[in-house]
């Protein structure tokens, strides 16, 4: 074939094209009519862009520089916030008017707060939080950020009581690398509603790394698959934490602190009185009462159990090990040349460190089960405490089988010891982190660290140090697997049930183990034993008449 | 024996039969799946044992159903009525005779198919054992709903699933013996064989002509 041969088939293609384009042209034309009467592009999942807003429009210098400019539109937010324990760290338990939060319980990870607020409050959403003057009543120092950046870019520092880095910070000193501050300005104009991101940049971190403290939430949630958590699973139902923590007025619900252990309230109803002043975080408040459609018996089950129980099978799934115990009583080891040490197990996990002592870690965990009716108690600074041969609860969860208003919880137990005051009988509160002389975490002396730190709450120190073993629950709810991943029936309802131990329950299969079963069985063999013999005899002797 | 003449005699009919060895089938089935949710030992699993000893349960329910049915239209409910005369010879029998080749203390008709021990044994099977096997059972099967019907303040799965377990020890025990027993005719097969066919061959009356 010849060039001009292939010029004219090139030019068929051509051809056609124009006549298609003749014939469909009247519909072509008047699908693009239609097109420009579709609404122009617009964000669909806010009424406002906030990278608009002249306010935003600036170079930010602070945090609180930020917040002046977000409380120039939205006047009531920081008043808001400050009602809420997010920002005071303070919370009366109106059940038995204990004082908690943050700012006054003690646990058995870091123990407390006191005199290392720079870097505990880089978890506070707030600025400037860095000793116990902090003044609560700051606008500008609420941090919206905190919550509301979508960029992911947004993060308070550690040591610098709130806020992010200003300038370039070189990390590890001396390395030459540094950390470059984020750019306020542009984290500012996408401010957005909360996410895994934003809450998990705490949540995910308590106790002083991922995953450490709640066992059932860490990083691994950010982005989660179904079987990590069947609603927050990211390629699937994206639930954020607010879709169950359903919030207004900037007030999380849902804490620990006061839980709701049995919701019999059934699903909630929008307008409805009564359930607005109900946990909207409960499994109920969606499902209902009685959520298996096909298994009615499962919710014969959910009067005994709570939802978790089956539906959580294990805690730390998503590859990140929980702490199970902290023993601080084996801190301050030093090698040979008079060092810190630090040991890590086959998975680079810190087992041991000088500063903070041996850990055990877990992942997949069994939660253990407990009745629970959402009472919960603590052991606060000031309360007496024994040295004894049963740990001393942290917190102390109430509940029984009796009393209408416990279900069985899965529970992760903190097991740890830690120092306390043998002379006075009281937990104490070290001075752990910080750059100084006194705090343990450099200096590796306790006196002078929990010296430091009772000083500071104005609580008496003897100067005796001691330490006591000590538990502390947190009731497991996240990480909640697909239905065909719950907790089998036999895995409670056999010898080695899960369940093994719990006062109040008959539970076929695992309970009935007891006289009657020896006395029936006997009596069976017997009978055997005798229609056997008076078989043999029969044969026996009939043989011989 | 084989010095008497023997006479076959239709004491099971056919509903009878059908009634009789599907029941053992589903009573043998339920003590396997029953010790199994009680934690005697492992075979199905947990879950299948307690669905499969459930569907067994409500089928041997609507079989006595049928079987009351037909007991009181036909009136052979009357060959359970308890009876102490000939007890102390079936015992005496069973104890002693048995071994001697000695005769049969009670000659069976159609309108006498059971021995006195039987319709004992019987009876209680259906006035004692079932009942309490029945009431325990369903309360066990409706433990869910308890809590909505206000029951659970009055029961506990404890009580109920101990009576339970003391129904189905005694229903095993009987099983035990009755499978024995049956091997207590004139040759080991001849009461299953007779729960089989319906016929069962009985010694010829001594007034009926004998031919040897």
């Amino acid at each position: 074939m010849n060039v001009r041969g292939i010029k004219r088939l090139a030019a068929w293609p051509a051809l056609a094209t124009v006549t298609m384009a003749l014939v469909l042209g009247w519909p072509i034309m008047a699908g693009a009519a239609e097109e420009k009467n579709e609404p122009p592009p617009v964000k669909m999942n806010t009424t406002a862009d906030h990278s608009k807003f002249k306010e935003l429009q600036q170079t930010f210098k602070s945090g609180p520089e930020v917040t002046k400019a977000c409380l120039s539109c939205h006047t009531e937010a920081a008043k808001q916030v400050h009602r809420t324990k997010h920002w005071t760290w303070e919370f009366l338990n109106p059940e038995n008017n204990q004082r908690l939060g943050k700012k006054n319980v003690l646990n058995n990870f870091c123990i407390s707060i006191s005199q290392n607020y720079p870097f505990c409050t880089s978890c506070h959403v707030g600025y400037g939080w860095k000793d116990k003057d902090f003044d609560f009543t700051s606008e500008v120092n609420v941090d919206c950020l905190a919550c509301h950046d979508t960029t992911g870019n947004y993060k308070k520092a550690a040591g610098k009581a709130g806020h992010p880095l200003y300038e370039p910070l070189e990390t590890p000193p001396g390395s030459g690398k540094f950390t470059q501050p984020p750019d306020l300005s542009k984290i500012a104009q996408k401010v957005g509603k909360t996410s895994r991101d934003t809450c998990g940049s705490c949540h995910f971190f308590g106790g002083g790394g991922d995953g450490v403290k709640h066992g059932d939430m860490d990083s691994s949630l950010a982005a989660p698959d179904k079987e990590l958590d069947v609603h927050m699973d990211a390629s699937g139902l994206d639930f954020t934490c607010g879709t169950c923590h359903k919030t207004s007025s900037h007030d999380v619900p849902g804490s620990r602190y006061t839980p709701t252990a049995i919701d019999k309230g059934g699903a909630q109803m929008r307008g409805k009185a009564e359930d607005a002043k109900r946990n909207p975080a409960t499994c109920n408040s969606c499902h209902g009462n009685a959520p298996h459609k096909k298994q009615d018996r499962l919710n014969g089950h959910a009067t005994k159990l709570a939802c978790q129980t089956c539906h959580v099978p294990a805690m730390a799934r998503g590859g990140v090990p929980t702490k199970m115990s902290w023993d601080w009583s084996t801190a301050g080891q030093r090698d040979k040349d008079g060092k810190p040490i630090t040991k890590k197990d086959d998975k680079n996990h810190i087992i041991y460190e000088s500063r903070k002592g041996d850990f055990v870690l877990g992942e997949k965990v069994k939660p253990e089960y407990r009745w629970f009716n959402g009472k919960v108690t603590y052991t606060l600074l000031g309360d007496k405490v024994e040295k004894g041969a049963t740990p001393v609860g942290i917190n102390m969860i109430g509940g029984s089988p009796n009393d209408g208003k416990s279900l069985i919880w899965p529970m992760k137990v903190m097991r740890g010891k830690q120092p306390f005051d043998p002379v006075n009988k009281t937990l104490v509160m070290p001075h752990t982190a910080g750059n100084d002389d006194i705090g343990y975490w450099k200096n590796l002396n306790w006196e002078p660290a929990i010296a430091d730190g009772m000083k500071n709450v104005g609580a008496p120190f003897s100067g005796k140090v001691d330490f006591l073993s000590t538990e502390m629950y947190w009731p497991i709810t996240h990480m909640v697997a697909p239905k065909d991943k719950a907790v089998a029936c036999a895995e409670c309802h056999s010898a080695k049930s899960r369940l093994a131990g719990l006062p109040g329950i008959y539970m076929p299969s695992y309970s009935a183990r007891s006289w009657l079963d020896l006395i029936g069985w006997l009596l069976a063999a017997a009978t055997l034993a005798g229609v056997i013999i008076h078989g043999a005899l029969r044969v026996f002797l009939g043989r011989k008449g | 024996m084989s010095a008497h003449a023997m006479q076959k005699l239709y004491v099971f009919k056919i509903f009878e039969r059908i009634w009789h060895w599907s029941q053992a089938g589903l009573i043998i089935f339920l003590l396997i799946t029953g010790f199994e949710v009680h934690g005697s030992y492992a075979n199905f699993g947990f879950e299948k044992a307690v669905n499969y000893h459930t569907i067994a349960a409500w089928s041997l329910v609507g079989l006595w159903v049928f079987a009351i049915f037909w007991h009181f239209t036909t009136g052979e409910w009357k060959q359970y009525i308890p009876t102490l005369a000939k007890v102390d010879a079936m015992a005496k029998y069973y104890l002693f005779g048995i071994f001697v080749n000695a005769p049969h203390p009670f000659r069976l008709t159609t309108l006498k198919k059971h021995n006195p021990l039987q319709r004992l044994a019987y009876l209680g099977v259906m006035l004692f054992i079932g009942p309490l096997i029945w009431f325990t059972g369903w309360f066990y099967i409706f433990f869910d709903k308890w809590h909505a019907w206000g029951w659970d303040k009055y029961l506990s799965l404890e009580w109920v699933a101990f009576f339970h377990t003391i129904a189905a020890f005694m229903m095993l025990l009987f099983l035990i013996a009755h499978v024995y027993l049956t091997t207590t005719g004139h040759t080991p097969l001849a009461h299953i064989k007779a729960m089989i066919t319906g016929w069962e061959e009985v010694e010829a009356e001594e007034t009926a002509p004998v031919k040897h």
